[in-house]
């Protein structure tokens, strides 16, 4: 498909989007190894979080194609200022609570968006998205059985639960906010509608929640882009970029 | 030099972490395009192997890709390129019966054919691979590597793990 240079820009701006956000949320769920709950979660974790790089890796190649950028340089020499993840994945990990909602929800919107991009009429998107889906099954899988257990297990995790809603719900919309350059993609047929995405995903998240007893909280969403980010992010890519950035010939191997 | 020789030395190929396979057996290798040599370049085959990731985030695909890509300069070609495909996404089920064969010999329960619904293969009932009793439980959907999940034998109180059904 040959894009206008308006379009090729931003394809790359959407892409960038959808490869931080899989960037940030697999360090995110790194973060767990060697410290989940119990051994079986340390595992599930692990290999969720290796599939989130492995997807920004796939978002980051469809990018290449476009402005030959490299995806190692993206993801370990690039500052905060320039990431363009939503804001909820950033934020850390908090209680196992926390990190499973943060994964439903994330799974949710995921779920609805690759199972749209796969007509996008870009057949790099359209691939990456149909590969990528395949592997989210089992994330939503995953998640999904985690809230159930959460909201119906004891009154702590039901407590934790809620607290963990409250956390979040407020950064859910950002998730599926357009970009810039998102209605000149849908228009083109190359990316969906991002707020009928959204309203796929929050009906569906309305019906797990309700599903598990739980009223999805009513609080105001936090404003701002993509690219507004806190010092979550900061220590985040200290943490993520600092064997790289000390070492970026690898010479040390 | 042409496309079955290679295919044939691409055999050799094996995955770094299930040895007794072949990236072939496995359905990784999708393609093997010969060019001719270009003019004024180098005399002798340019040679293209299209390769697909099993789980876009396996880490073991740089070394296969280097496997491949050392395998057919072996053979003689003077340029070889690599190149990494999605399309179609790669499906367990693109794995041989012989792979099958070798994975149980090998300790690892095979994935069954799922014509692409997924969860429900991870249901299915599953043999162990060593005393072949169905009475086994799924203990985790992901396993030590991306490829796998985690499987416990009631009968022979082993566990074990499956390639997970992709």
């Amino acid at each position: 498909m040959t894009l206008s240079p308006e379009l090729r820009a931003a394809l790359v701006e959407r892409l960038t989007a959808m490869a931080d956000d899989e960037l940030v949320l697999g360090h995110r769920d790194s973060e767990w190894t060697g410290h989940a709950p119990i051994l079986e979660e340390d595992i599930a974790l692990a290999n969720i979080a290796q599939d989130e790089i492995g997807h920004a890796l796939l978002w980051l190649e469809a990018r290449r194609e476009l402005d030959g950028s490299d995806p190692d340089a993206l993801a370990y020499r690039r500052s905060a200022g320039a990431w363009r993840n939503a804001r909820l994945l950033e934020l850390p990990k908090g209680d196992w609570a926390f990190t499973m909602l943060r994964q439903f929800l994330f799974d949710v919107f995921e779920t609805e968006l690759l199972a749209r991009l796969q007509a996008s009429a870009c057949a790099s998107v359209a691939e990456a998205a149909a590969k990528a889906a395949k592997e989210e099954v089992f994330h939503l899988r995953h998640s999904g059985l985690w809230l159930r257990r959460l909201a119906g297990g004891t009154e702590e995790s039901a407590t934790r639960l809620r607290s963990a809603m409250d956390r979040a719900w407020p950064y859910l919309p950002q998730l599926w906010q357009p970009l810039a350059g998102d209605a000149a993609l849908t228009e083109a047929g190359i990316l969906p509608d991002m707020a009928e995405v959204g309203a796929a995903a929050l009906e569906r998240v309305r019906a797990a929640l309700t599903g598990s007893g739980l009223e999805p909280p009513e609080v105001p969403p936090n404003p701002g882009g993509r690219d507004r980010h806190g010092e979550d992010l900061v220590a985040l890519l200290i943490d993520m970029q600092s064997v790289a950035r000390a070492d970026p010939e690898a010479t040390a191997w | 030099m042409t496309p079955e020789a290679v295919w044939t030395a691409l055999q050799d190929v094996a995955d770094p972490e299930i040895p007794v396979l072949s990236v072939v057996e496995l359905g990784m290798v999708r393609a093997v395009v010969l060019e001719p040599p270009a003019a004024g370049g180098a005399a002798g085959a340019r040679v293209r192997v299209d390769v697909t990731p099993t789980f876009a985030g396996c880490p073991a695909f740089h070394a296969i890709s280097e496997a491949v890509r050392s395998r057919v300069s072996e053979l003689g070609a003077a340029e070889v390129e690599v190149r990494r495909v999605l399309s179609p996404a790669w499906s367990s089920d693109d794995m041989t019966d012989t792979a099958r064969t070798k994975l149980r010999a090998f300790g690892l329960a095979p994935p069954d054919p799922h014509g692409g619904l997924l969860l429900p293969a991870l249901d299915a009932p599953v043999a162990c691979p060593r005393c072949g009793s169905f009475d086994t439980e799924l203990k985790n959907a992901f396993g030590s590597a991306l490829c796998r999940e985690i499987h416990a034998c009631r009968a022979c109180g082993e566990p074990f793990e499956r390639f997970k059904p992709l």
